[in-house]
């Protein structure tokens, strides 16, 4: 090329460098600012977790005494309630909820696991779609199935409630844990003549046993936290009966109804179970996120 | 870096062989790039050591050895892009045009506005159309004057071979080109900022053999307006678009160090060290 | 790669001896096969029963009931309209809060953050979502309502000069104490799923910008954010999705008044949370089935923007399996 061909492209390299070097103070301090905003939505996001749990801490601890755990509620102004309606209550309804929604979820993360056919695709798709169903909904179906045939409010409805809300969360976590299973080792079992039902219990069900075991964890957290299902299920219940055919306490339900009176002492209460429930729920949900990590089930 | 077959070449640690430097001096070719003493180390173990040799101006400079040799470690390091990297530390210099490349004169932004930079897979942004990725480097660099960037644009496009196939369609995606095209559009993006130095760290080995021959050929043209620096793994490649070859091999604490520099005819014709020989002869890696 | 194959034949010959099947292969068919009739049984009968449930409405009163304004259960009038608008004008509130502060702690989780720090502020946000709704809802309304009514209102009045969507009385709970509530239920979703799709960008995008000299910023905001704006723009469907469907939280500091908000400090109602508030006691005539017909609107409303949603974040392929509640 000649001189006078390069020319143009010496003039453009002197008015670029000029004009970078003149917008670099303006453009560092651009990239500084914006950072530094990034930075700040950082802390915002966090600011509500320690509120959150902060006064959660701070109004519910005054409460908790031995009394508060273990005696039932009491009407209103009369001293001295507890909230072991509530504790039992939940633990009644959680406990049949998952009874219930663990062996099916499994079962259903299993064959999603094992098979990629067209079904298994609009199966999944499915359960990522229940997840995201509003809880209330899931409220008024248990209502329609179990409250209206039934004719009256009971625990069991309640479960049922809270059980579907569990299904696609042990769906696509159990799903996820059985694919974390290195597909060497079910195809080599395969190839040597085992069949899916062997497979799925010697090599998929022990090595994905951990992320299993998250996968519960993580479901029974949403569901001990959901109040919606049971307004109109379990509705709660001032005395403690061990019986799911009847109306039922549980702690989201006395945080709902207790929270929203206008007495002080009533408030004070929601505040203790807001308390336990946090713990109990945070503990989870930590603890299976914590395997998760650890023991690789289900995460990439 | 990968781990390949090297050679180990005797426990004695022989002195690189530098031919030609003080010839650039007296030939009259300026040096862009001077080297000296450069190590790269991550976590303190060195991946390359102790490089020292210059890059004339206007050539086609190869850096050339076995995989595992340090050679896109050390082009990384001349447009400073080991400054993200936690646990890299730089030693040496690499001065650019009398400027210190890591001195506090020159900041990293406006380097990689003199020093760019193509890579081994082509990397358009996709979200651009072909316009803006060509123009993105002027972008960034604060420039907004339309006509510079047209007129940018249009030059860069015509030395990158590509003006014909995307005149008429500047607003595509940059999706739409084939593989070949992409990196040459990534040449393009690079030379609209009219870098004095342009790195290539292999930039042909994702690509089909038509396209590698193409951008093959645009190199030799292309060093008339920039001097450049390529990485290649391909001797043969070296061989015939290079003027200099720098080589460089894995030692045994597996740190890369140059063995030898020089004209690419005698790096291929009469190398000066045996183990350049025996690279260039195909006898290991 | 052959000696793996040896090595996992190996295990396989040892846990698998011919002949010995502790589950006959039929049963666990059926099994499975029964397990999956059972699920897709309660999708269809949470469908037929939503609607038979909320038959009566539609029978009376037609769809029409979506557009009027009225709600007078003891007239048996009953206009859904205010809690659509509901829906949408608390979901609206939060989502202008939640996409910038939700993009923007997303940004610096994947990019900004030491490793260190990265992990733990991560899980932290996550945990987030795992509050449940109820218990912010009791801290909404018992702690945020009074620096709504004392601080926040006050200053969003000022800020409209005490007209429009500033006018009327500050009493704390209400429609902007409701998105403010929302936004940060919704915040986990948006800044997990963000900063995966932001994280998966490949490197050599984020290098190829440095090389041409951009800044940080610059490389974050005109190559990264676009390159996964489609899986951002998923993050965002399914923030809202959430955000329609969240119920206690809103239905405690909302006011459930049955009408249209006129500014944002009015109590008004969502889809949700008029249900929760009024199902115990609906006695009037098609007072219950109207209700339930909100709350089929509400299903097909949430069904369609999770379906967008899944589609686009599927398209960018996510890395975070199924161990997620802040995406349930």
């Amino acid at each position: 090329m000649s001189i006078l061909a390069l020319d143009p492209i010496l003039t453009r390299r002197a008015e670029v460098q000029q004009a970078a070097a003149a917008s670099l103070r303006r453009r560092q301090w651009r990239s500084r600012i914006a950072l530094g905003l990034c930075m700040a939505c950082v802390a915002i996001s966090l600011v509500p977790l320690v509120a959150v749990v902060g006064y959660t801490i701070e109004r519910g601890a005054p409460i908790w005494s031995a009394d508060f755990f273990s005696h039932v509620s009491t009407p209103e102004g009369i001293p001295g309630g507890g909230i072991w309606n509530s504790i039992m209550g939940s633990l009644i309804i959680d406990g049949i909820a998952t009874a219930g929604s663990i062996p099916l979820g499994l079962a259903i993360g299993l064959f999603l696991a094992q098979s990629d056919s067209r079904t298994a695709g609009v199966i999944r798709f499915a359960a990522d779609v229940m997840a995201g169903m509003p809880s209330i909904v899931v409220g008024i179906f248990a209502y329609g199935i179990l409250v209206t045939t039934l004719h009256h409010f009971s625990a069991i409805a309640g479960s049922f409630g809270i059980g579907i809300i569990m299904l696609p969360i042990i769906i696509r976590a159990s799903e996820g844990a059985f694919r974390t299973v290195p597909k060497d080792l079910s195809e080599a079992a395969l190839s040597l003549g085992a069949k899916n039902a062997a497979v799925a219990r010697r090599v998929l069900l022990p090595t994905a046993a951990p992320g299993l075991f998250t996968a519960v964890l993580l479901a029974v957290a949403r569901g001990a936290g959901e109040s919606a299902p049971l307004i109109f299920t379990a509705i709660g219940s001032q005395y403690f009966v061990a019986n799911p055919l009847q109306p039922m306490a549980a702690m989201p339900l006395t945080i709902y109804l207790d929270g929203i009176q206008a007495y002080p002492e009533l408030q004070q209460f929601a505040w203790g179970t807001g308390l336990l429930l946090l713990v109990v729920v945070l503990v989870l949900a930590a603890t299976g996120r914590l395997a998760a990590a650890r023991l690789g089930g289900g995460r990439k | 870096m990968a781990d390949g077959p090297h050679a180990a070449v005797g426990t004695v640690h022989m002195q690189p062989s530098v031919t030609d430097d003080a010839s650039n001096a007296t030939a009259g070719t300026k040096t862009v790039l001077a080297l000296r003493g450069l190590t790269v180390s991550f976590s303190g173990r060195p991946a390359v050591r102790d490089v020292t040799f210059d890059v004339p101006e206007g050539q086609v400079t190869a850096l050339i050895g076995p995989s595992g040799s340090g050679k896109t470690t050390l082009l990384r390091a001349l447009n400073r892009l080991h400054d993200s990297a936690r646990t890299a530390k730089v030693t040496g210099s690499v001065v650019l045009n009398g400027t210190d490349v890591y001195g506090s004169d020159l900041h990293p932004t406006l380097l990689r506005s003199r020093v760019g930079m193509v890579f081994q897979r082509p990397n358009p942004f996709p979200a651009m159309s072909i316009y803006d990725n060509v123009v993105s480097g002027l972008r960034f660099n604060g420039i907004r004057k339309k006509s510079l960037l047209n007129e940018a644009a249009e030059s860069a496009l015509i030395a990158a071979a590509l003006w014909d196939r995307v005149r008429d369609r500047m607003g595509a995606r940059a999706g739409t080109l084939s593989g070949g095209e992409q990196q040459r559009l990534c040449i393009a993006r690079s030379l609209a900022v009219e870098p004095e130095v342009l790195l290539m760290d292999e930039p042909t080995s994702a690509l089909d053999p038509q396209a590698t021959r193409r951008i093959e050929d645009l190199v030799g043209e292309l060093s008339d307006r920039v001097t450049i620096v390529i990485v290649t793994h391909n001797m043969q490649q070296a061989a015939r678009i290079s003027q200099r070859c720098a080589f460089l091999l894995m030692a045994e604490d597996r740190a890369g160090e140059l063995i030898e520099v020089g004209p690419t005819k005698q790096i291929f014709g009469s190398p000066q060290d045996p183990r350049t020989a025996d690279y260039v002869e195909g006898r290991f890696g | 790669m052959t000696t793996t194959r040896h090595a996992l034949l190996g295990t396989a010959k040892r846990r698998f001896p011919r002949h010995h099947p502790a589950v006959p292969n039929g049963l666990y068919r059926v099994l499975l096969g029964a397990a999956v009739l059972v699920f897709a049984a309660l999708l269809v009968a949470l469908v037929v029963d939503l609607v038979y449930q909320a038959e009566p409405a539609f029978a009376h009163f037609g769809i029409g009931f979506v557009t009027g304004t009225a709600w007078n259960p003891v007239k048996v009038q009953y206009g859904a309209f205010p809690f659509i608008m509901g829906t949408l004008e608390t979901t609206v509130i939060a989502m202008v809060l939640a996409i910038p502060i939700g993009l923007g702690t997303a940004l610096a989780l994947a990019y900004l953050l030491p490793y260190g720090t990265r992990s733990v502020l991560g899980t932290a946000v996550e945990l987030l979502a795992a509050i449940p709704s109820v218990v912010y809802g009791l801290w909404g309304l018992l702690v945020v309502a009074p620096w709504a009514r004392t601080i926040i209102e006050p200053a969003v009045g000022f800020v409209f000069g005490h007209s429009g969507p500033g006018s009327g009385p500050e009493i704390g709970i209400g429609l902007l104490l409701a998105g403010l509530i929302l936004f940060v239920m919704v915040l986990p979703t948006m800044v997990a799923i963000s900063r995966d799709v932001l994280a998966a960008v490949p490197a050599d995008q984020v290098e190829g910008a440095i090389a041409l000299g951009a800044t940080r910023w610059q490389t974050l905001w005109r190559v990264v954010v676009p390159h996964a704006r489609t899986g951002l723009l998923g993050a965002v469907t399914l923030s809202v999705g959430r955000a329609f469907g969240e119920t206690m939280a809103v239905a405690m500091i909302i006011g459930n008044t049955p009408a249209l908000a006129h500014s944002l400090f009015s109590t008004t109602a969502t889809m949700a949370s008029i249900i929760a508030n009024q199902f115990t006691e609906a006695e009037e005539p098609y007072h219950l089935a109207v209700l339930i017909a909100i709350a089929v609107l509400l299903l097909v409303i949430s069904v369609i923007v999770n379906v967008a949603a899944r589609l686009l974040v599927r398209a960018v392929g996510r890395s975070r399996t199924s161990t997620s509640i802040a995406v349930a």
